[in-house]
């Protein structure tokens, strides 16, 4: 090992600092929110730490604690009713001949490809007849939409990168159709799923525009509770709910590839 | 073709959907062939058992986002009922200025995604200092996960005037504090929308140049190609696929987001997303806030275009 400095490193560490400045910046000043008691300009730094903001949001009578609540009992059925819906879905784009098999992975990308405000404007219209604005049902149905354009795609590449002839060999050993597909297929799908149903539990938990406008004022999820703290000025408020939005969002980035290998990431969309 | 197609298929298994798939499914199969559906076991084709295990899914979304998109193109042509394009004449008589500023904005900073994520990918494939891309690697994607109205509050509280940002420059002796300025106006969209969707593009684009093939890379290195020469020449174009869709999924994003614009620039100009959510609160007036939609619709319908053509071909591949 030479001891001598590297010259390179000069350009290269001023780059690197630039971008972690850029990058981390934003969140140690997020951080310094959540325990800033008084910080006023021009001081650059708070006047005065403490938690009595924390007290204040996990308080029995806080209503963080109830839209935390509401925002994971939101995103759990999310995930259930959308990998209901798109593991018979991935599995049969991904092993049966299907007709029209580009068509149907087309519908379901549209989601995609289109701004959903003016959608999410349109479906509280439709909602309103149905009675479903403001229901936690309603609520679930617009975050299952969002959601299961990715949980089909994820899972059909999920089924796509296994071996076909695992499960035929299943089948030549007498194994039912039915059989082979929860003892061989679904087990090794089961790293691809669990990525597609954390991603969908965290585009639920996250979404805002859609509650805005079918649950609001009702229904009371934590980026609502976000939205409402932060436009009321009350910016110690609004930061602890963004950091525990945050957290989850930051561990599913630094475990995501172990659950996506990238035999299943290069399927994706095929 | 059609052997292939026909499978011995046991009863339970339409019943991963749900109980309709189930239902519907036998009562198919009753039709098609009662006496081994009686029997307990049934043929069926494969095409009707992958409809009927698609079916739920695709009804979810043609109900719950087809419909209502559909909804909102006519409610964009309907005025008290009749036919009519004077929800149009209104949107453009109050927000035209708008609709330029949300087309600038997102061009700008889909703009500087592609240059910013070229820079980030390239490295990461090119850079010859393995610790040095180590570390570009585990700072790089800390935004990709993060939601957009966590990002609209931290860059209000870090770009405000007497944010974060403003005072470590005034305490570095780089702003006096007359000098310092509020970046939360379009500046800060931008800000926002770069810092947020950069990582997602670069993510894209790096796995897609680490599986470009290395050989073409090391013949031109060895010719005595500079790096950046190899970028430009060599392995972008590899990845051109990749790039334009990883843009255009931001670009649509970019058009949906209200958050961003509602809590880092609410004040004109500012984004038609912000005035849709504006005239349904304050008016409850659909007809112009569908008038907007379907002219955000109209702008990424053009690049929405561009993708699917691109996602068609590889699919018919």
């Amino acid at each position: 090992m030479s001891t001598r400095l590297d010259w390179k490193w000069v350009p290269r560490g001023i780059a690197l600092g630039i971008l972690a400045f850029i990058i981390f910046g934003p969140l140690v000043n997020l951080l310094l929110w959540t325990v800033a008691e008084r910080w006023y300009f021009p001081h650059v730094l708070p006047l005065k730490y403490g938690f009595s903001f924390w007290a204040n949001v996990f308080s029995p009578r806080g209503n963080a604690m109830s839209s935390l609540g509401m925002s994971i009992f939101i995103a759990v059925l999310t995930v259930i009713v959308s990998l209901g819906l798109a593991i018979p879905a991935g599995y049969a784009l991904a092993r049966l001949r299907l007709p029209l098999r580009g068509l149907i992975l087309l519908a379901l990308l549209i989601p995609q490809a289109f701004p959903n405000l003016p959608v999410y404007v349109n479906i509280a219209r439709i909602f309103y007849q149905y009675s479903l604005n403001g229901t936690i049902l309603g609520v679930v149905l617009v975050h299952v939409t969002h959601g299961l354009v990715y949980a089909v795609w994820i899972a059909t590449a999920a089924f796509s990168a296994i071996d076909r002839e695992l499960e035929e060999a299943a089948r030549s050993m007498g194994a039912s159709a039915l059989r082979g597909f929860f003892d061989v297929t679904l087990p090794i799908a089961a790293p691809g799923l669990l990525a597609s149903a954390i991603f969908v539990f965290l585009e639920s938990l996250d979404e805002f525009t859609g509650t805005y406008f079918v649950g609001a004022p009702d229904i009371s999820t934590l980026p609502l509770l976000l939205y409402t703290a932060g436009s009321g000025g009350n910016y110690q408020i609004a930061s602890i709910t963004a950091l525990i939005l945050l957290i989850p969002s930051i561990a599913f980035m630094f475990v995501v590839e172990r659950f996506l290998r990238s035999d299943v990431l290069s399927k994706v969309g095929h | 073709m059609s052997a292939k197609l026909e499978t011995e298929v046991s009863h339970g298994w339409g019943g991963e959907g749900s109980p309709q798939t189930d239902a519907a499914a036998a009562s198919l199969a009753m039709q098609a062939d009662p006496q081994k559906a009686g029997a307990g076991r049934f043929v069926m084709s494969v095409q009707l058992l992958g409809f009927l295990l698609v079916a739920p899914a695709l009804a979810i979304v043609v109900l719950l986002f087809i419909v209502p998109l559909i909804s909102s193109i006519t409610g964009a042509f309907e005025v008290d009922g009749a036919f009519s394009f004077g929800n149009f004449a209104k949107a453009f008589e109050l927000y035209s200025s708008d609709m330029l500023f949300t087309l600038t904005i997102v061009l700008l900073s889909s703009g500087l995604i592609c240059l910013f994520s070229i820079m980030i990918g390239g490295y990461l494939t090119l850079g010859s200092n393995p610790r040095a891309v180590a570390l570009l690697r585990w700072i790089y994607r800390w935004p990709l996960f993060i939601p957009f109205i966590v990002v609209g509050q931290i860059l209000r509280t870090f770009l405000a005037k007497s944010g974060l940002m403003n005072n470590i420059f005034i305490e570095l002796g780089v702003l006096t504090p007359m000098s310092a300025m509020s970046f939360l106006d379009w500046r800060g969209i931008v800000i926002a929308f770069v810092w947020k969707q950069t990582p997602f593009v670069a993510l894209l684009l790096s796995g897609a140049m680490a599986s470009i093939d290395r050989s073409t890379i090391e013949a031109a290195q060895n010719l005595g190609a500079n790096r950046l020469r190899i970028l430009i020449e060599i392995v972008l174009p590899q990845v051109r696929t990749t790039l334009l869709v990883g843009l255009i999924l931001s670009f649509v994003t970019m058009m949906s987001v209200l958050s961003v614009p509602l809590m880092i620039n609410a004040q004109s100009p500012t984004m038609i997303t912000a005035n849709m959510a504006f005239r349904i609160n304050a008016y409850r007036d659909y007809g112009v806030a569908n008038a907007l939609g379907l002219i955000s619709l109209l702008m990424t319908s053009a690049v929405a275009w561009i993708y699917l053509r691109q996602t068609m071909r590889e699919h018919s591949r």
